[in-house]
């Protein structure tokens, strides 16, 4: 066994490139409470200091510390840097300065050099050039080849979100084996991969394999080079803690340097780097205190990464959002917990250095989880509101006991599967397509196919329903067509050399997609179905809004009849992909996810004969919609845990708020009451909980009074994400607090 | 299920209680109260009207089981009110069918309908065999204040609270405090001594009197007993709750 693996349990990750095999045969379950943790060191709380004072002049300089404009990102881009070198325990910056964005161009020249206009800043005229003369950007790649029929419905916002002006991102290296096995071995593996790809008669396909392990590998050799500008030589394992976890950290910021995806997630780390921090408290290398030092100085950085965004972006995805997501807990295959001392101290650090939207810390739930830490997460959701839940009972079947979220609630096996991202479909404005024969609502464009539209003074649900099904027949079609162009893009002007290199040469791919507006779509339906809509057209005979008689079951009650068409809903649009043919052959999944664009996607979206009237914000991801939810909290959850997520493998996302004082008398019953309703709605097969407690006054209070200390971090979970509530737009918070919060009187 | 199954009149139904007794909670309302607290926040749930409905103990029991994966070891379904125990029958129908299929139960009551009368005494005996909890309300210790406060005198709300206490049967006693009616520090130490007086209870829980029900009495067309009354300070709330709970006494 080689030096720096003394006293693990070897097996076949020796040979192999595996680390899960690692993590399984090496790892120390842990049932016991919190009591062991440490508080921040002095360094800790120096260093957080430091950056707290950083981001109160980012926000102070409207959103944006610093920008690049004359140097063009990449892992090598920039020398050493530091937020402040005697402190810092784990280094490493995106660039030559703490919080300044980089310049990526390679997504699209327009966006990087917009993001940049935007806040002042003015991109040298040399990169222009270059990049529009004599380098092709995705963007550009992909209108290129747009079809105008594509162009029209991304106009028309009913394809919306697209990845075509921004990284796909949903990547997740697997940065775990940089420590585990050192740059060379990696390097060795993928060139053994590179001479396999050698076969009789190689066609198109092996060409841009050979092209990929090749910039994989180039990729390898860059981040030893970048690694050593900060005095590491990342060629060799990892021999301690400290070392794990600077060079996984090492790994993802090679990522975070060369792409600027929508989500750049950190994977499932915890449990593997307990491995390295058991071990070193055991030889006495190692104090607890030191070891928490490691994960608060680790997560500092993921609360550090930046992207250059522009105004449209920040309007879908609010807050500046980079999804560094990273998971704790879960169980194995073998029905162990998984659940380490590291999964508490990564929790800790909402303790140690206050609330943070990032990095997306992200509970693989089960019921079966050690009591004590089930309470410890309760415990921070209560007083942090920063975590999220994501059931590991259904994942683990799917995916395995490896897998790492890639995005918001997205699960891919790490190290083994990419995702291809795909923003979303709206469906609610699909059904007003129905019912006008393709015409937009908003713009009057003939969009979707001229099918006639319906003509009658009160809808009929069986005609409705047999319209909308040949107007989704047309939308998923289109959809994935976009969407393969897409990806084939990115693949040839934007592609992923250091996620990729760190994950298996032989890759698994899926091909996610996703649904907005689906609670509207669904009592929509059901008015239909069980009230009377009346159809109002304006002059041109489009249906401009409705008048709905009666009453009608809505989803988020647990009335069978209204969640029984949300089933219907989400496995009619999933089979229609899945009829469609997708890049590289990829696996369809759907989601129904819309994170913050929610309001975005329904300022383009008509009213709707559930009630919603044009311009209002959809519901976000599976919630109900506002004010559907008549039966308190419990019934939209059981509502939103019959949507089967074995047709929605890209996640099902439900954020919830409840009022402190609703959720019981003390923190203690707070706690019990959280967990039970946790166990109860995972039990059921629910896949994923953002898990808010405050009250609507908190917000209103933060939104007009942004500038007291208290709320500089306050943070909330919305759709998909965690965000500091004070940096939504306006239109947002309003949103946030129209939304149901669970109180009573 | 019989066709002659005595119906329950139901206000709403709350999926998620956790400040209704022990654990997650199914916490049904039932409408019809005789009593009239200045203080109600539900003037709603006072009479049966065009939003009731009738709900047979099958019924409710098959909604309220489809919670039950939330609530674990404690929780189980509270019946509030309106006042529960103006619809005993159905209640006993529905505590019955619940206890067989092992639920915990519990009622948030304020006793008005109380008596020693029959037949209601024996159901109400009856009754207490399948209940696990009461939450009782006192709304005040001194029977002609309540009388001003509720238009109900206290004597047997008093009766069913020595009664519980006899019989063991646990209760969470839970006190509204409104300023200028219930809490000078001389009713709170009577009540504390009535209190002090039972083996039964469990736990003492001061309610800080509130507004968010006034829109109510204005949408029913009411005139609000309360106007101009502010809710308790945060001082009162922490005094009323020393005194109820033994912590403070009489100097």
């Amino acid at each position: 066994m080689r030096e720096e693996w003394t006293n693990f349990a070897g097996g076949k990750w020796e040979s192999d490139i595996d680390v899960r095999d690692f993590i399984q045969r090496n790892y120390t379950p842990y049932d016991g409470d919190q009591s062991f943790l440490e508080g921040p060191t002095e360094a800790t709380d120096k260093l957080w200091g430091e950056l707290k004072e950083l981001q109160k002049e980012e926000r102070a300089k409207g959103g944006v510390l610093d920008m690049e404009t004359e140097v063009v990102s990449g892992i090598t881009a920039y020398g050493a840097a530091y937020l402040d070198k005697d402190l810092e325990k784990v280094v490493g910056l995106q660039t030559d300065k703490p919080l300044k964005r980089a310049f990526m161009p390679y997504g699209g020249i327009k966006m990087a050099e917009q993001s940049c206009q935007m806040y002042g800043y003015t991109p040298s005229p040399k990169l222009h050039e270059i990049f529009t003369k004599y380098h092709k950007t995705h963007n550009q790649g992909v209108f290129d080849i747009y079809t105008p029929e594509m162009k029209l419905a991304r106009h028309n916002k009913i394809l919306t979100g697209l990845p075509d002006t921004y990284g796909r991102g949903r990547i997740v290296g697997d940065y775990r084996r940089v420590a585990l096995y050192g740059i060379d071995r990696l390097i060795e593996g993928k060139k053994e991969d590179f001479a396999e790809t050698n076969r009789q008669g190689m066609r198109r396909g092996d060409f841009q394999l050979r092209e990929e392990i090749a910039d994989q590998i180039r990729a390898l050799n860059d981040m030893k080079e970048m690694a050593l500008s900060y005095g590491f030589d990342i060629s060799q394992p990892a021999k301690n803690a400290a070392e794990a976890v600077q060079w996984l950290y090492f790994g993802y910021l090679a990522a975070i340097k060369t792409q600027n995806g929508a989500a750049m997630s950190v994977g499932r780390v915890s449990t593997f780097l307990d491995i390295y921090i058991e071990r070193d408290l055991e030889n006495g290398t190692l104090t607890e205190s030191q070891a928490q030092e490691l994960v608060d100085h680790f997560v500092m950085k993921c609360r550090m990464v930046k992207f250059a965004r522009i105004e449209s972006y920040n309007q879908l995805f609010s807050g500046d959002p980079v999804w560094a997501t990273l998971e704790v807990a879960g169980l194995g295959m073998d029905g162990r917990s998984m659940v380490t001392k590291n999964d508490y101290r990564f929790l800790h650090t909402l303790e140690n250095m206050g609330p943070s939207p990032e990095p997306n810390l992200t509970v693989l739930y089960s019921s079966r989880l050690p009591e004590n830490f089930k309470k410890y997460a309760a415990h921070i959701s209560v007083t942090t509101s920063s975590i999220q839940y994501e059931n590991d009972d259904v994942m683990r079947p799917v995916w395995g006991d490896d897998y790492s979220i890639c995005c918001c609630v997205s699960a891919t096996q790490t190290g083994k599967e990419i995702q291809f991202f795909g923003a979303r479909a709206n469906l609610a404005k699909c059904l007003l397509y129905a019912i006008n024969g393709g015409v937009d609502e908003k713009t009057k464009m003939q969009v979707g196919p001229e099918y006639t539209p319906i003509t009658s003074e009160y809808l009929d649900y069986d005609e409705v329903i047999k319209k909308y099904d040949t107007m989704m027949d047309w939308l998923a079609h289109l959809y994935v067509g976009t969407l393969n162009m897409i990806h084939y893009m990115h693949d040839k002007y934007y592609y992923e050399a250091a996620e990729m290199a760190l994950i298996d040469t032989d890759v698994r791919r899926t091909f996610a997609t996703g649904i907005a507006g689906f609670s509207h779509v669904v009592d929509s339906l059901s008015a239909i179905k069980y009230a009377k809509v009346k159809v109002i057209r304006d002059e041109d005979g489009i249906a401009v809004d409705f008048e709905t008689e009666g009453d009608f079951p809505r989803y988020g009650n647990n009335d069978e009849r209204a969640d029984k068409i949300a089933v219907d809903l989400l496995k009619t649009f999933m089979a229609k992909l899945k009829y469609c043919h997708t890049y590289r052959d990829s696996e369809p999944t759907t989601s129904i996810l819309t994170i913050t664009s929610n309001v975005v996607y329904g300022k383009a979206t008509g009213s709707l004969p559930d009630g919603r009237k044009a311009g209002e914000p959809l519901s976000p991801g599976a919630n109900p919609s506002y004010g559907a939810e008549q039966n308190g909290l419990l019934a939209s959850l059981n509502s939103v845990a019959k949507l089967p997520y074995e047709y929605a493998l890209d996640g099902i996302s439900n954020t919830q708020t409840i009022n402190p004082g609703a959720l019981g008398h003390n923190d203690d019953e707070r706690v019990d009451n959280l967990v039970n309703v946790m166990d109860g709605y995972f039990d059921q097969g629910a896949h994923h909980l953002n898990v808010n407690v405050f009250g609507t006054e908190k917000l209103i209070d933060a939104m007009e009074h942004p500038e007291k200390e208290e709320y500089a971090n306050f943070t909330i979970r919305v759709s998909g994400y965690a965000v500091k509530f004070i940096d939504l737009t306006r239109e947002q918070q309003l949103d946030v607090i129209a939304r149901t919060c669970h109180d009573r009187m | 299920m019989s066709d002659n199954a005595v119906k329950g009149f139901v206000h709403s139904i709350e999926t998620f209680g956790s400040v209704d007794g022990p654990g997650v909670r199914f916490v049904v309302f039932l409408s019809g109260c005789a009593m009239r607290c200045q203080f109600c926040h539900n003037p709603d749930t006072w009479k049966h009207d065009e939003n009731t409905v009738e709900y047979t103990a099958d019924e409710l029991l098959n909604k309220a089981l489809a919670y039950r994966p939330y609530w674990k070891s404690k929780g189980g379904i509270t019946v509030s009110g309106g006042e529960p125990l103006l619809q005993i029958d159905f209640l006993l129908d529905l505590f019955k069918k619940a206890k067989k299929q092992g639920v915990n139960t519990c009622i948030d009551t304020s006793a008005n309908p109380f008596t020693t009368k029959e037949p209601f005494y024996s159901k109400w005996k009856e009754l207490m065999e399948y209940t696990d909890l009461l939450l009782l309300d006192i709304k005040h210790i001194d029977n002609e204040q309540h009388k001003i406060l509720t238009g109900q005198p206290n004597t047997n709300i008093l009766e069913m609270a020595r009664q519980l206490s006899d019989m063991g049967k646990p209760v969470w006693i839970r006190h509204v405090l409104v300023p200028e009616r219930n809490d000078k520090d001389e009713y709170l130490f009577r009540l504390a001594d009535f209190i002090h007086s039972l083996k039964n209870v469990e736990r003492v829980e001061v309610l800080p009197y509130h507004t968010l029900g006034v829109y109510k009495w204005k949408a029913l067309g009411y005139d609000y007993p309360l106007e101009g009354i502010e809710p308790p300070t945060k001082e009162r709330v922490k005094n009323a709750e020393m005194i109820l709970n033994g912590e403070k006494t009489r100097e």
